[in-house]
């Protein structure tokens, strides 16, 4: 780590109103391996979502914070994270990435495992002494593994809080996105698997950050006024929000570039105004005027402590990444819809989808440019801190403030100082 | 459409088709942006499906692109302009284009299949993409045009290239 001790990553000066973090956070292997211990085997990670594992045997094979892992819906129908190594001599058991199965084989040498784990076949299990028991080698899982609303989460620590708790303010806000259906939502069809050469961190702060909308993505707010959204409806209110954790959210209104539930735009189309409006009125009986405005007009960007983002904006993204090295992450998004909803609203929303988010999108691949823009910036080393203190006098901090950076800022430096995991992290609603 | 018009279609030779996608693809290398443009017809789309779902209908499942004529001609227009972060400046491109097969001809129609290879160079990186193309060309006052453009990705992520910021 060289000269600057943990505790000076970052400064947190919130009489003076300056937050800076040192960049050494972006750059230094050291602080990756940290991480790895410290955030990604602390903390709850998103793994998936129940929709896409809806029938027992249903799986997805992915990559979950490092380790390849079997995400398994057992015939017994419980969920199960399982890791993706046999038990045997290591090789990985499923090379499908998705399907569904009653058991995993191992192609190496057959050792054959169910699919909630068990080790159920062994060629020439005579060659084993009677100390071979098949019961001490089924799959290994998660120690810990918990969805709320469908979204699926995993935990190496076994003594991690439960789900619930961890999520803290941030449930409201998965609540605000779940409610949209009352059937329930799913992930839909057709993955963008993508990455930047970038820090991981990086995309954490440009996901839930307001202040470069208006530069970053003129492209797409010029294509808006193409369309003939009044220019007047990009100039938003909204608040920065710490939701406890290290979970953090963007809230604002008007969404100017339209939203599937519920507010029109015109490149939307006339035929899709009445049932919009309709789809208020619903919401309006179902929530009281003052939640469904909020469900239905306001857009908002969510951070789910460390590196899940919920964006539901011009559609829903469910967006989750992790770092390769310090310089280059791996990032996996999905769109999230009501099961239920109509395959012409459906169209709609997967149309809006690409308007804005995704790698061909009008506004993701500026993100990218920006995110690998500030990571070559950093091979700058005398330029030590990036300033992140935007908004911290404020008493009710703007979407294009910073205290939702600062809220994962304070979380990641005091798991990052923490060495043992057995002391409870603290929780507390965080100063500005 | 009359008989002579169905059999000059039935004629249509590759070398012909070639030439065209050849041409299609120094404009594009070219960042001559607004010909490719006549090159569409007013109903054309682009589409670039998911990396997981080549044969996904936009519809249904998220694909990467799905635009009609009216979004590929904002995208140019944004390409052209000062605010395409991403390609700003350009990146330098080279396609290259082989494998070129005539799969079916109609009377409206002429569908066409190609391999590409794209190379986008920018800050000292390569950025290869690989796939197919899938093509619906039509003939329009004895012209060729594209009405249905589909870039078929091989890759099975977008990793490390990142995005799809040029036209593919």
């Amino acid at each position: 780590m060289g000269n600057v001790a943990l505790e000076d990553l970052v400064i947190d000066n919130t009489a003076d109103g300056l937050f800076r973090v040192n960049r050494r956070v972006f750059t230094d292997p050291s602080i990756q391996e940290l991480e790895r211990q410290r955030v990604f085997e602390r903390c709850w990670i998103y793994a998936g979502h129940e929709s896409e594992i809806p029938s027992p045997g249903d799986f997805r094979a992915r990559t979950v914070a490092g380790r390849p892992v079997i995400l398994a819906r057992g015939s017994d129908g419980q969920v199960r994270a399982l890791l993706n190594t046999c038990t045997h001599r290591g090789a990985l058991v499923c090379w499908q990435p998705a399907g569904n199965a009653k058991s995993f084989q191992c192609p190496y040498h057959a050792w054959t495992f169910s699919n909630q784990g068990e080790l159920i076949g062994v060629p020439g299990e005579d060659a084993y002494s009677a100390a071979f028991d098949r019961r001490e080698l089924a799959l290994a899982h998660a120690p810990r593994l918990e969805s709320y609303r469908g979204f699926i989460f995993m935990s190496f620590n076994p003594a991690i809080e439960g789900l619930v708790d961890y999520l803290a303010g941030a449930r409201d806000y998965l609540d605000l996105v779940c409610d949209q259906s009352e059937v329930g939502m799913e992930i839909v069809g057709g993955t963008q698997l993508y990455s930047m050469r970038a820090n991981w961190k990086l995309l954490v702060e440009n996901s839930i950050d307001g202040y470069h909308a208006p530069v970053t993505h003129q492209r797409y707010f010029e294509f808006l006024v193409e369309m003939g959204v009044d220019s007047a409806r990009s100039r938003r209110t909204g608040a920065g929000r710490s939701l406890g954790n290290g979970h953090a959210v963007i809230e604002s209104a008007p969404a100017s570039g339209g939203r599937p539930i519920a507010s029109w735009a015109p490149h939307f189309g006339e035929a899709h105004k009445g049932e919009l409006e309709a789809m208020q009125r619903q919401f309006e009986a179902r929530f009281g005027p003052e939640r469904a405005y909020r469900i239905t007009q306001t857009n908002r960007n969510l951070l789910i402590f460390p590196n899940l983002i919920i964006n539901d904006i011009m559609a829903i993204t469910v967006r989750t990444f992790f770092p390769r090295t310090q310089d280059y992450m791996d990032i996996s998004a999905w769109a999230l819809a009501p099961i239920d909803e109509r395959p012409e609203h459906r169209a709609l929303r997967l149309d809006n989808f690409l308007t804005f988010l995704g790698p061909g999108g009008f506004a993701t691949p500026d993100d990218v440019e920006m995110l690998e823009a500030c990571q070559r910036g950093f091979a700058n080393r005398e330029v030590e801190w990036s300033d992140i203190s935007r908004g911290m006098k404020r008493a009710h901090p703007l979407t294009n403030d910073e205290l939702q950076m600062r809220a994962f800022w304070r979380k990641w430096h005091e798991l990052i100082m923490l060495s043992q995991a057995a002391e409870a992290p603290v929780r507390h609603l965080v100063a500005v | 459409m009359g008989t002579i018009a169905a059999q000059q279609m039935q004629a249509i030779s590759r070398q012909t088709i070639e030439d065209f996608l050849y041409e299609e693809a120094a404009l594009l290398d070219e960042w001559r942006l607004d010909a490719w443009l006549d090159l569409l017809t007013e109903d054309a789309t682009y589409e670039v499906p998911a990396t997981d779902t080549p044969d996904g209908d936009p519809k249904t499942t998220l694909s990467l692109i799905a635009d009609d004529i009216t979004r590929i001609r904002s995208r140019v227009h944004q390409l052209l302009g000062k605010s395409a972060w991403a390609e700003t400046p350009h990146s330098r491109t080279r396609r290259l284009v082989s494998n070129v097969r005539i799969r079916e001809v109609t009377e409206e129609n002429i569908y066409v299949t190609a391999n590409f290879v794209v190379y986008r160079m920018r800050f000292e990186q390569i950025d290869t993409y690989v796939g197919r193309y899938e093509y619906t060309l039509v003939q329009r006052g004895g012209a060729l045009k594209i009405r249905e453009r589909k870039a078929v990705l091989d890759l099975e992520a977008l990793r490390p290239q990142g995005k799809v910021s040029i036209i593919l």
